[in-house]
């Protein structure tokens, strides 16, 4: 080994300890209790532990209620996730492009649910999805829309959470676009003008490439973040209407802290991790032979 | 200067909490544990040598902190025990049996509680917990609406009481319904369920009984009431407030528990404080059973002072303190000599719970229970809402049942053989 190295692993040693101590060990031990069947009877005694190998998993796979908050979580990301982008995308270019006074304002109000407390804020959400009392329903009567029951119709349920987790997490990355957006050189718009290319046709060959890496991180970030649902379900809908809002995650909540069925809780964190590690990767690969990454 | 401050909190705070009085560590949930803050001082009076360290947690920690509780080795010396939890906590060993040291108890005595609270605590022919107060389920209804549609009183039996709610549904404008079951509360199924003569466990905890003509019986009847348009299907989060809907007569019954009573009185406006009654859930044949919870006062397996923890327990027991419980939170004794004081006996409303005390059943005391019921919940919501048969529903249930019920009689059977 040369110096060099010698050095190198010296100075990266403090957080390799730290990373393998507090991530790689936990992540086996969880492994490994996913192959029992860990659970109340074996807190009592350990003698009641079973070694079931992937007996959790091919029961996870029989489970309907697993299949089904799998399902609401792909919902929720495959609809959530692009909404939650353009909408950034959105207010990040209104943003970019205004020469108000007011930008700074409008940029902090945008971004004030991020940093709200979740729990507050879905108290508030909860009153204005109200079917009879709430605001959304009175703006719909307007428009002569009769009222829907937001969170107690399990077709609507997931809707409104998704209504809710957007508005709650757009700000985040517009803030990361609005910077991308400044980073691009101004010639290049002024270039494309000169070559007569209209608003569409630069925001499609202008903006677009210039913002890819951010577009990229964004998207990973969002993905990675939306797949987690958690909190939302647990506030407003507890999983209901007819488990219409359990997500992989809260399906996982229940088992191990609600049953204390440790064994299989983390085997469906593991399943999460793979599905996500698995549209991460795709995702990366995609990026990289558009050459963004 | 923090450290010396540190230091000075060591040495000073520590010598002022060791007084010389044993601590006996005790955890209450929710407005329980608040109230129970006021009882203690009587109690330390009475015990000079006993302190009591009280600790209060939200209901809605409180199991996950029992058991990480005993997984961390600090369960504490006393804790109030939800009823469901009991079975759960025996299965892990937790606690302590109290029946030798009630035995000899002049305060504490068994026949004096109501058979079916007291019978919760027992378990595998022991009894782990004391009965601290009682819930159950009864009926609260319209008291106006029934008249109006022909009836004096509830009647106690299942026909005569979907008689009364079809004529109240008839008399009632298109959208009002005769009772309200949130579908997403299985409590009322299980009622029915347990008016039956058929046990929802068969084989000694072992496999689901849902098929059973009891259980096909109770379950027809409950789904009969959505069928017949007597029950909106809505959640109870659908509902914002209950008070309000009954008040304004969308719906005449409701099954609901003791807390209940001090709400109603509180929010129902004054005009309609005099149009609601109480009255003992009605069962297939006449007055039916119905569900026995409440919480229970254990002693910890682990506590090394279970003497001056049962002396707690006994105090908190006495009948006069128990009314004095009752003042403060509105839960209701669990044993009969409280219900002979004038308050209670007085109080038009607590009147049919201490008629459906006499009759109250526990759920199978199985520690896989909370889950099963869960799962009763999830599955009839789906049949409620139409997506399987009644038929289907059962069959469902009893299979998920008996998969959560493998590792136990993977247990049970290699008990049997050693």
């Amino acid at each position: 080994m040369s110096r060099y190295s010698a050095a190198g692993w010296a100075f990266a040693a403090p957080a390799m300890v730290m990373l393998s101590l507090f991530f790689f060990v936990p992540v086996l031990l969880a492994f490994a209790l996913s192959l029992t069947d860990f659970d109340l009877y074996a807190l009592a005694n350990m003698d009641d532990l079973r070694f079931i190998g992937l007996g959790n998993y091919a029961e996870l796979l029989q489970t309907p209620l697993f299949w089904k908050a799998l399902g609401n979580t792909f919902y929720f990301v495959v609809v959530g996730v692009p909404l939650s982008i353009a909408l950034s995308l959105g207010a990040a270019l209104l943003l970019n492009g205004a020469a108000s006074r007011l930008v700074g304002l409008f940029r902090t109000a945008l971004f004030a649910p991020v940093v709200t407390t979740l729990v507050a804020v879905a108290v508030i959400w909860r009153y204005l999805l109200h079917t009879r009392y709430g605001m959304l329903n009175y703006g719909l009567e307007r428009l002569g829309i009769d009222p829907v029951d937001w969170l107690g119709d399990p077709n609507w349920a997931m809707p409104a959470i998704i209504l809710f987790a957007v508005w709650k997490n757009f700000g985040y990355n517009m803030v990361i676009l609005l910077a991308g957006l400044q980073t691009i050189p101004n010639d290049l718009y002024e270039a494309a003008r000169i070559d007569g290319a209209n608003a569409w046709q630069r925001f499609l060959h202008v903006t677009l490439p210039g913002l890819g890496p951010m577009l990229l991180l964004v998207s990973i970030l969002t993905m990675a973040g939306y797949f987690q649902l958690f909190a939302e379900p647990y506030v407003m809908t507890q999983g209901g209407p007819v488990e219409s809002t359990v997500s992989v995650l809260y399906f996982m909540y229940e088992q191990g802290f609600k049953w204390w069925n440790l064994g299989f809780a983390s085997a469906v964190a593991f399943i999460l991790f793979v599905i996500m590690f698995a549209i991460t990767a795709v995702q990366y690969r995609f990026a990289k032979a558009r050459g963004v990454a | 200067m923090r450290l010396f401050f540190l230091v000075f909190l060591l040495l000073f705070g520590c010598t002022g909490r060791d007084d010389g009085r044993e601590v006996v560590k005790f955890w209450a949930m929710g407005r329980e544990g608040e109230v129970v803050a006021e009882l203690i001082p009587e109690f330390e009076r009475l015990h000079p040598g006993i302190r009591v360290e009280l600790q209060q947690i939200p209901w809605s920690a409180a199991h996950e902190k029992l058991l990480t509780a005993y997984a961390g080795q600090v369960t504490p010396d006393i804790a109030q025990l939800g009823s469901s939890w009991v079975p759960e906590l025996v299965a892990l060993g937790a606690l302590e049996p109290i029946d030798k040291i009630a035995a000899g108890s002049q305060t504490v005595r068994a026949e004096d509680y109501f058979t079916g609270i007291w019978g919760g605590n027992v378990i595998n022919g022991r009894t782990w917990g004391v009965p601290w107060y009682a819930d159950t389920r009864i009926l609260f209804y319209r008291s106006d609406l029934l008249r109006q549609a022909g009836f004096a009183q509830v009647p106690d039996n299942w026909a005569g009481w979907l008689q009364a709610m079809r004529a109240i549904k008839q008399r009632g404008a298109a959208r009002d319904y005769a009772i309200f079951l949130p579908i997403n509360e299985y409590e009322p199924l299980l009622a029915f369920a347990l008016q039956q003569p058929e046990p929802l466990l068969r084989g000694g905890g072992r496999y689901g009984n849902f098929t059973s003509p009891g259980f096909t019986r109770a379950s027809e009847f409950y789904f009969d009431m959505f069928r017949q348009g007597l029950a909106p299907r809505a959640t109870n989060t659908q509902i914002s407030n209950i008070h309000d809907e009954f008040a304004k007569g969308h719906f005449a019954f409701i099954i609901t528990g003791p807390w209940n009573i001090g709400e109603f009185k509180r929010r129902m406006p004054a005009e309609r404080q005099d149009d609601w009654m109480t009255a003992p859930l009605p069962g297939p044949t006449g007055p039916g059973a119905s569900i026995a919870g409440g919480s229970s006062l254990g002693v910890f397996a682990r506590s090394k002072r279970k003497a001056s923890a049962w002396k707690l327990i006994e105090y908190l027991s006495q009948p006069k303190v128990q009314l004095r419980f009752f003042e403060l939170t509105g839960d209701l004794p669990p044993r009969r000599s409280a219900w002979n004081a004038p308050l209670l006996a007085d109080d038009r409303y607590a009147t049919a719970f201490r008629d459906q005390l006499e009759r109250t059943r526990a759920p199978p005391a199985v520690p896989e229970w909370e889950r099963i019921g869960q799962q009763i919940r999830i599955v009839s919501e789906r049949a409620v809402a139409g997506q399987i048969s009644p038929a289907q529903f059962r069959a469902t249930l009893n299979a998920d049942t008996d998969a959560m019920l493998e590792k136990r009689r993977w247990k049970l059977a290699r008990e049997a053989s050693q």
